[in-house]
């Protein structure tokens, strides 16, 4: 194949990428987007195949057993899913870019030639400059996204874990990183090449571990992007234009989310990464009082919604850990069958991850035309007569509009005290994850049915 | 800590990062001109790349971000081109601790782990698509 040709074709698949991304721009066309995806993969595969020609039956084997055994893994764990998972299963396929990413980069050290950037002790000083970045990158991810993984899967509590003088440990981490980078592109010994990628490894773990389980979507949103520029980086080193298009492409993907849960949560994108906030710990709770609160039942809730009009459903975290949303979605089909008019309002950051809870709805059936986000619903409350807020808590907080005290001052929420009646569906009167009190328990048009989501969720529809 | 310190640190760090960068720059500068390295074009790739892609993902629906996050992961796994190419590095026939057999078994690694991801990653992205309905159907 010659020269051009490859080109060519690389720079195909990356046009496919771009498409893929392109057709999620609406349900419709993204179903097709993701076919765009896989033939793009497709090439990018059959023109490396076709450049690399492997002439032993051993490489031939360990191509064909690799892709089966990881592909065979990848297919299972991709039906196996449960969907309220989705979180940690996108952070633990991101640290497997990252890991990959600095395996490819050690694999180019020590095999240049076959990259085509140099011989062993004499590899271009460019390529090295941008394997170690890669590989740094990759290793960042890598131990990031374990840890994103841990906390998210609930293998390691979701508080913030903070160490003395932890940022000075960071600048010193990424100082010896920097010194590390450039012995290795004098010295281009394996020693430095290893401890880039260990001083990464490190960094990566002590960057996340003070971001409480609040900041979760942006972490993940930060995760993603990461990976992004780590296959950009290996993508130069490469000279391969796929690979820089994609980790472009990813890179920028990942940020903007990251910007859209900053601004979900009217933090700012350097308070996140300095970490401390959110995690179970409870913060300054109001007067510390126990105020009155109206407690109502099922029967109640669903006498109140039978008879309403229009009904908003605002679904939060607590949703999906107690896997309500089929329940949910019998709910809202037994009210839509006694006239009322249902429609679900979804906060930027409610859930774990960006658009987590439209996923959920999805799996659940409810169609995306009922489904809204923040601007588009957020002027209809105030006609509405009936809000079910299930498993939320700070998105739907007025201290982020009136008090200037409050740690989520601010942000924008979900307006849904000014509706006939809120009511709010929680497994205990505690405060949510940012541990700030929500006055909203305690308003007059409040009723509070505790209990299990769906058990709650599954008694009203009953009760209808 | 006392914030004093902490700035000074800070400044003292942005210089240290500025001279390595501007040391990084130059060393870029003389490869590419030595072995007439295409960084430049590649860079230009690059960059128009990360514009196409803050375009394109402004214009994703929010309510597709999470098959949004699942779909790039997969597609960053095109890293397997680079596996591919160290698993198909030629060693010699026994196994021996050289930089070949290394690059070789690196490989096989990464291409196992880009492999779960391309495979899982396009079809959790396949499987969460499929569930986004419209309400006459």
């Amino acid at each position: 194949m010659s020269g051009d040709l490859v080109a060519l074709l690389y720079l195909a698949a990356g046009v496919l990428f771009i498409l893929a991304l392109r057709g999620l721009s609406s349900p419709e066309t993204s179903r097709q987007g993701n076919y765009m995806g896989m033939a793009g993969m497709a090439i990018a595969v059959a023109t490396t195949l076709a450049v690399a020609q492997p002439e032993s039956a051993l490489s031939w084997a360990m191509i064909v057993g690799g892709i089966a055994v990881g592909g065979a893994i990848g297919a299972v764990i991709a039906r196996r899913i449960a969907m309220t998972a989705m979180p940690e299963l996108v952070a633990a396929f991101h640290s497997l870019v990252g890991m990959a990413a600095v395996l490819v980069a050690a694999a180019a050290y020590y095999a240049p030639e076959a990259f085509g950037i140099g011989a062993t002790g004499a590899i271009r000083v460019a390529s090295l400059i941008e394997m170690s970045l890669g590989a740094a990158i990759g290793a960042i991810t890598f131990t990031g996204s374990v840890i994103a993984f841990a906390k998210l899967s609930g293998r390691m509590s979701g508080a913030p874990i903070l160490l003395p003088a932890r940022h000075l440990i960071n600048i010193a981490l990424v100082i010896g990183l920097v010194a590390c980078i450039v012995l290795f592109c004098q010295e281009q010994t394996p020693a430095y090449f290893w401890a880039i990628v260990g001083l990464s490894l490190l960094l990566g773990v002590l960057i996340i571990i003070p971001i409480g389980g609040a900041d979760m979507p942006v972490v993940i949103s930060m995760l993603n992007s990461y990976s992004g520029w780590a296959a950009a980086g290996i993508g130069f080193t490469l000279g391969n234009t796929a690979l820089i298009v994609t980790g472009a492409l990813v890179g920028s993907s990942g940020a903007i989310l990251s910007y859209i849960m900053c601004k979900g949560m009217n933090r700012s994108f350097i308070s996140v990464i300095l970490g401390g906030f959110g995690g179970e710990v409870a913060g300054p709770a109001g007067d510390g009082e126990q105020k009155p609160v109206k407690l109502g039942s099922a029967e109640d809730a669903a006498y109140l919604m039978k008879n309403a009009s229009r009904v908003i459903i605002v679904p939060g975290y607590g949703m999906a850990v107690a896997q309500a949303q089929h329940a949910l979605r019998e709910m809202g089909d037994g009210l839509k069958e006694a006239g009322v008019e249902v429609k679900y309002a979804i906060h930027p950051v409610a859930g774990r991850m960006p658009g987590h809870m439209n996923v959920l709805l999805a799996e659940a059936n409810v169609p995306y035309d009922e489904v809204f986000e923040l601007e588009d619903i957020n002027s209809e409350f105030p006609q509405t007569d009936v809000v079910y807020v299930i498993g939320a808590n700070d998105v739907v907080n007025p201290a982020a509009e009136d008090d200037p005290s409050s740690p989520i001052y601010g942000m924008p929420v979900l307006q849904v005290w000014k509706s006939g009646t809120v009511l709010v569906n929680k497994r205990s009167l505690a405060s949510g994850y940012a541990g700030i009190d929500n006055p909203v328990f305690y308003g007059d048009n409040t009723m509070m049915v505790l209990g299990d989501a769906k058990k709650m969720t599954e008694d009203i529809a009953k009760a209808l | 800590m006392t914030r004093r310190t902490l700035n000074t640190v800070l400044a003292l760090f942005a210089v240290a990062m500025l001279a390595e960068l501007a040391w990084m720059g130059q060393a870029f500068a003389a490869g590419a001109a030595e072995e007439g390295h295409d960084f430049i074009s590649q860079f230009s790739i690059f960059l128009l790349a990360v514009f196409i892609g803050y375009y394109v993902v402004w214009s994703v629906t929010p309510a597709l971000h999470t098959p949004l996050m699942s779909v790039t992961n997969a597609i960053s796994s095109v890293i397997v081109v680079g596996a591919l190419l160290a698993v198909a590095v030629e060693a010699s026939e026994a196994f021996s601790f050289s930089g070949h057999w290394l690059a070789k078994i690196l490989g096989l690694v990464a291409l196992i782990l880009a492999s779960v991801n391309i495979f899982g990653g396009f079809l959790v992205t396949q499987r969460m698509l499929a569930m986004y309905r419209c309400k006459d159907r």
